[in-house]
């Protein structure tokens, strides 16, 4: 088939929608399908083949925060060019709400269109303003699939209409190559941490906490900690007779990201809240590392209640503790953990997962049917003049 | 003076609302064409695969008989009425749940190739079957709020087309092949 993909944030920055798009190119890609993907550009250097520069974004203030999407005549021009050029069997749009390409290709395409709802948090006065014109692009969606239950109540709640239910998936082949992280020892316990450092939620404090029991037990155990935010306090707050036993390594890449994943012998999330879905535990898993998360809903249900991953109580550092030297001194009870986990994260391998989108692909249009452009939505096409090529 | 220009610009932008809303209910009666049209497609291949499994030899006698019946009343029930067009499909749905209901006897038809292969076609075409039957009613869904807008039944926007209806049959996947 031939796809076309619009991610509506910009390609140079990180970020869920983003790694999505290019984790979904990638093994459809590998499955014997053409895709191109839409995305606003920075920076064309280094830009893969597949991805087709969508216009420089531009920043702008929108459901609460800001985003930096692409705006005006000349990105509905480019849009109509790629969709026009593309000839596509389906067009799959990603955040279709996101004003900038992705509603922007809601506009200007007609035939079989597919949308992924990504975010859970749209506020509900979002719409309002903007309700009739997103609504009549809207309704040029045949298929809408959700990324996770709370993304498919919001577009049940706020636009209204069904959507298939197809979590995100994971390239488990990117977490098993070989390699592993210099940095790392490779002859004392380790564990790892994973997320921005200076924001509670993510628990660092938590998992800081526990460390002096820990080292009682495991005196040479060594705790990685990777991830933006601000050093320079967290070294200030951080005990000194804790410094010899923790190392900051800052902001990885996506490879040394699973790199790190395999190099450790336990990965430990100790998130207090606010997560919706727990990808990183997937990627652990993936990376054949076991895995001790705080027994947040997301995470019982992705860890099987604790089969696939060890659960402690949730902001308990002296749990955390006592589970961390359990596991840390019992490789068997990790080897365990680490087939379960093996077999879970087959269901979200994107190799399996991509099999729903094709079926999606393949029930929203009749065979033979193609993407076109819509004149309708405009004047000549209202007159019912032909458009000049 | 002043009321005539007011009452201009109101009919004007009365006029471009319905224009629009007019146009967007023709968009939807053709998505649900389509829709419907991809439904038909996807259902006319459960039925060919179902045909295909019941005279390929890998089921019992039976259950051969059964579907090939109920198939061969699927593939030719494309002049029926909605209603029992959908009957036909149910029917057959049922007797695909009737032959592959135990895990235990799925797993003697796929020992063979050929059996696995039908199988695994048979599930590809039933998850179609579903989702674009859900797409078809989503569709429909969204006409009907449309069409049931208070302007939109004033000027008869929707023309002469008929009401959109959903399409209700049975397509729940067979328990023996959910358990693969």
């Amino acid at each position: 088939m031939k796809i076309g993909l619009v991610c509506p944030y910009t390609w140079d920055t990180p970020g869920g929608v983003r790694s999505h798009v290019a984790d979904l190119a990638l093994t459809l890609q590998e499955h014997g399908h053409t895709v191109s993907v839409l995305a606003p550009v920075d920076d064309p250097a280094d830009l893969p083949p597949w991805v087709v520069d969508g216009g420089r974004a531009v920043s702008v203030p929108y459901n609460g925060a800001v985003a930096r999407m692409n705006f005006g005549l000349k990105a509905a021009n480019n849009v109509r060019r790629w969709v026009r050029d593309g000839e596509f069997d389906v067009l799959h749009i990603h955040e279709p709400l996101a004003p900038g390409l992705s509603l922007l290709a809601c506009w200007v395409a007609r035939g079989p269109i597919v949308a992924t709802w990504h975010s859970s948090h749209v506020r509900s006065r979002m719409l309002s303003a903007g309700y009739y014109i997103a609504q009549t692009a809207m309704e040029k969606v045949r298929g809408s699939i959700a990324v996770s239950e709370d993304a498919r109540r919001t577009l049940v709640a706020h636009v209204g209409g069904d959507a298939v239910l197809i979590p995100n998936g994971v390239r488990v082949a990117a977490f098993l190559e070989d390699g592993r992280l210099p940095q790392i020892a490779a002859d004392v316990p380790t564990i790892l941490f994973l997320g921005r450092i200076d924001e509670p939620r993510k628990g660092l404090d938590v998992l800081l906490d526990s460390l002096p029991t820990i080292i009682e037990k495991i005196p040479n155990i060594q705790v990685y900690v990777a991830g933006p935010g601000d050093l320079g306090e967290q070294h200030e707050n951080l005990n000194p007779a804790l410094s010899q036993s923790v190392t900051f390594l800052g902001r990885l890449s996506d490879e040394d990201k699973a790199r790190v994943l395999r190099s450790v012998d336990l990965y430990v999330a100790p998130n207090t809240g606010g997560e919706s879905f727990g990808i990183v535990l997937i990627e652990a898993m993936a990376a054949e590392t076991a895995v001790l998360a705080s027994d947040l809903l997301a995470f019982k249900r992705v860890l099987e209640d604790g089969k696939s991953g060890a659960l402690f109580t949730n902001e308990d550092s002296s749990d955390l503790a006592a589970h961390a030297v359990r596991l840390l001194g019992d490789s068997a009870a990790r080897e365990l953990l680490v087939d379960a986990g093996r077999a879970r994260v087959r269901e979200f391998d994107w190799d399996v997962v991509v099999d729903d989108v094709i079926a999606v692909y393949e029930s929203v249009g009749m065979p033979g049917e193609k993407v076109t452009t819509d004149i309708r939505g405009q004047i000549v096409g209202r007159l019912g003049m032909r458009p000049v090529a | 003076m002043w009321v005539g220009i007011i009452i201009t610009l109101l009919l004007v932008i009365l006029g471009l609302y319905l224009s629009m809303t007019a146009g967007r209910i023709d968009r939807l009666h053709q998505r649900i064409e389509t829709s419907s049209l991809a439904l038909d497609a996807h259902l006319l291949r459960r039925s060919s695969i179902a045909l295909e499994l019941a005279t390929a030899g890998v089921l019992d006698l039976a259950s051969s008989v059964v579907i090939a019946d109920a198939a061969h009343a699927a593939r030719t029930s494309a002049d029926l009425d909605k209603v029992l067009k959908a009957q036909v499909e149910s029917d057959l749905t049922a007797a695909l749940d009737a032959a592959l209901e135990d895990p235990e006897e799925t797993a003697v038809i796929e020992i063979t190739e050929l059996g696995s292969g039908l199988l695994d076609e048979l599930d590809a075409a039933f998850r179609r079957v579903q989702l674009s039957r859900r797409f078809h009613n989503d569709a429909v869904r969204a006409c009907r709020q449309v069409r049931s807008q208070f302007l939109v039944r004033i000027f008869r926007l929707a023309g002469h087309t008929t009401w959109p209806e959903t399409c209700e049959m049975d397509d729940t996947r067979p328990h023996g092949l959910n358990e693969r």
